[in-house]
């Protein structure tokens, strides 16, 4: 039997709370951070509303010398993976730099620093185009930001699979822990609202064109027309089991099993391989359906995409059989940063015990889902099951389980 | 154009092309402290380099910024370009 791996540091920062602490009291009261775009004019868009993270100012939080250097989204993952070290108790001068590693996800890489020398390229020419774009927009600088900031050399690297690779990164950093790396900061920060990030969105068709916050972003709901998009997500420490007991540190939870498919070619009239890829998830895990206590949707808000969706979930735990919930309604869609954001609200829900809402959705009646709509439920929660889709065919689905079911504390030898 | 840069000017292109390390006091004496030393990496002086070469209309070359140890070093090199003999 392979060792657990488990969660034993939070890092958020999302559109509804900056911080561990206010993300879960806005989450667990249904409290949305979604509203018209401030960071530019969005009028002449097609979609106007979204997700921001307000109130972050980074020279409150890091040095001078990385914000030349940084795109919005690597300064809130640099703050976030500083509060995931903090929240787990690790001083990282205190560990052997090649014992840690740094495997995150990105979905699009600093495209506002990008957007900003791509301006001072055509306007003002080659040599004022600042020698940080060679990396600062690049999918893997979370990654080397992180390891550098933190001194860790360990097995490192990045996932890019659009929301399915939030979960990919986790599952990658439960790899290589098995393989003997004693610690991986993984999860992802996204953040892709400047208007060159917008416009490249906007290239999917699966955006709201809604105006209405509490209308546009409704998976699962007749009204599905799009979703809207948000930034931010979670930062993750995991460890081994036994590292974690050794240094009797409090643990969230085990990763307990992950599984990732492929769809089908479009047309092939093949079954989307969602429905794979949670079996797949579960069986890792050694969890029978019927153990699994919530669902946390990737909720597409695409009708289409729901409805496979709805029916991978029925087909697996049966008419109903699980509470689903999709809290990024409060927060929008973050891309690579709403998987790892996910497994942060599912362990927080375990800890209190309490499925937070999905908001502003009537489910539509083809769904033979249990939706937890409008209030928050309270339940008893052991396991909780993560689904993450990716455009273009990417499914991963991720099961982690309690610490009393990770028997992961001390007190448990 | 100014007539002289001075390490007053080169301090002020530093920390706004690249910041300022916590750790070390860039209005102590510095000028034959490296570069190394006072937090800067490569990268850093590459920037600050192109940000002079902007400000004071000189050409340093690629390898200057790389290859100059100290600001001294550095401002010698702009210096010499500012007054061409």
């Amino acid at each position: 039997m392979t060792a657990p791996v488990v969660v034993t540091g939070l890092g958020i920062a999302a559109p509804n709370g900056l911080g561990t602490r206010a993300y879960w009291a806005a989450t667990r009261a249904g409290k949305s951070g979604i509203g018209r775009v401030t960071r530019f004019t969005p009028d002449r868009y097609p979609a106007r509303l979204a997700g921001e993270i307000p109130g972050f100012v980074p020279e409150e939080h890091l040095p001078s010398r990385l914000l030349p250097q940084t795109d919005r989204m690597t300064q809130l993952a640099l703050v976030a993976a500083d509060w995931a070290l903090g929240d787990a108790g690790i001083r990282p001068q205190d560990i052997p730099a090649f014992d840690m590693g740094v495997i995150t996800a990105s979905f699009s890489g600093g495209f506002e620093f990008g957007q900003g020398e791509l301006a001072n390229l055509w306007s003002k020419g080659s040599q004022y185009v600042s020698a940080y774009q060679s990396f600062a927009w690049f999918y893997a600088v979370n990654s080397g930001q992180i390891s550098i900031r933190n001194g860790m050399k360990g097995p490192s690297g990045v996932v890019v699979a659009d929301q399915a690779g939030g979960l990919d990164a986790v599952a990658q950093a439960r790899r290589q822990i098995r393989k003997g790396t004693a610690l991986v900061v993984s999860g992802a920060i996204d953040a892709t609202i400047c208007p060159w990030g917008w416009v490249a969105l906007q290239t999917s068709n699966r955006l709201s064109d809604s105006g209405e916050p509490s209308l546009a972003y409704r998976p699962f709901d007749e009204g599905a027309r799009g979703h809207v998009p948000g930034e931010g997500g979670a930062i993750l420490v995991l460890e081994s089991v036994e590292a974690a007991r050794a240094r009797r540190a409090r643990v969230y939870g085990e990763i307990a099993g992950y599984g990732a498919t492929f769809d089908p070619r479009p047309g092939s009239g093949r079954e989307p391989a969602l429905r794979a890829a949670i079996e797949v998830a579960l069986a890792d895990a050694g969890v029978a359906p019927a153990e699994v206590d919530v669902v946390f949707a990737d909720a597409a808000a695409e009708p289409h995409l729901d409805r496979v969706e709805a029916e991978a979930l029925t087909a697996v735990f049966g008419p109903r059989g699980v509470p689903v919930t999709a809290p990024k309604t409060m927060t929008g869609r973050l891309y690579s940063g709403a998987a790892p954001l996910d497994l942060a609200a599912a362990f927080l829900a375990m800890e209190e015990g309490l499925i937070p809402p999905t908001v502003n959705v009537d489910l539509a009646a083809e769904y033979e889902l249990d939706l937890v709509v409008a209030a928050p439920r309270p339940a008893e929660l052991r396991t909780a099951l993560v689904v993450a889709r990716g455009h273009g065919g990417f499914n991963s689905a991720m099961l982690v389980r309690s610490d009393q079911g990770a028997g992961a504390r001390p007190d448990h030898e | 154009m100014a007539e002289q840069f001075t390490l007053t000017d080169l301090m002020q292109i530093l920390r706004e092309a690249a910041g300022a390390d916590e750790g070390v006091d860039l209005e102590a004496d510095i000028l034959d402290t490296s570069f190394e030393d006072l937090g800067y990496d490569s990268l850093a002086l590459l920037e600050a380099g192109s940000r002079i070469e902007r400000e004071y209309a000189v050409t340093l070359g690629d390898s200057t910024m790389t290859d100059v140890p100290t600001p001294r070093a550095l401002l010698d090199v702009v210096n010499a370009n500012l007054t061409p003999a």
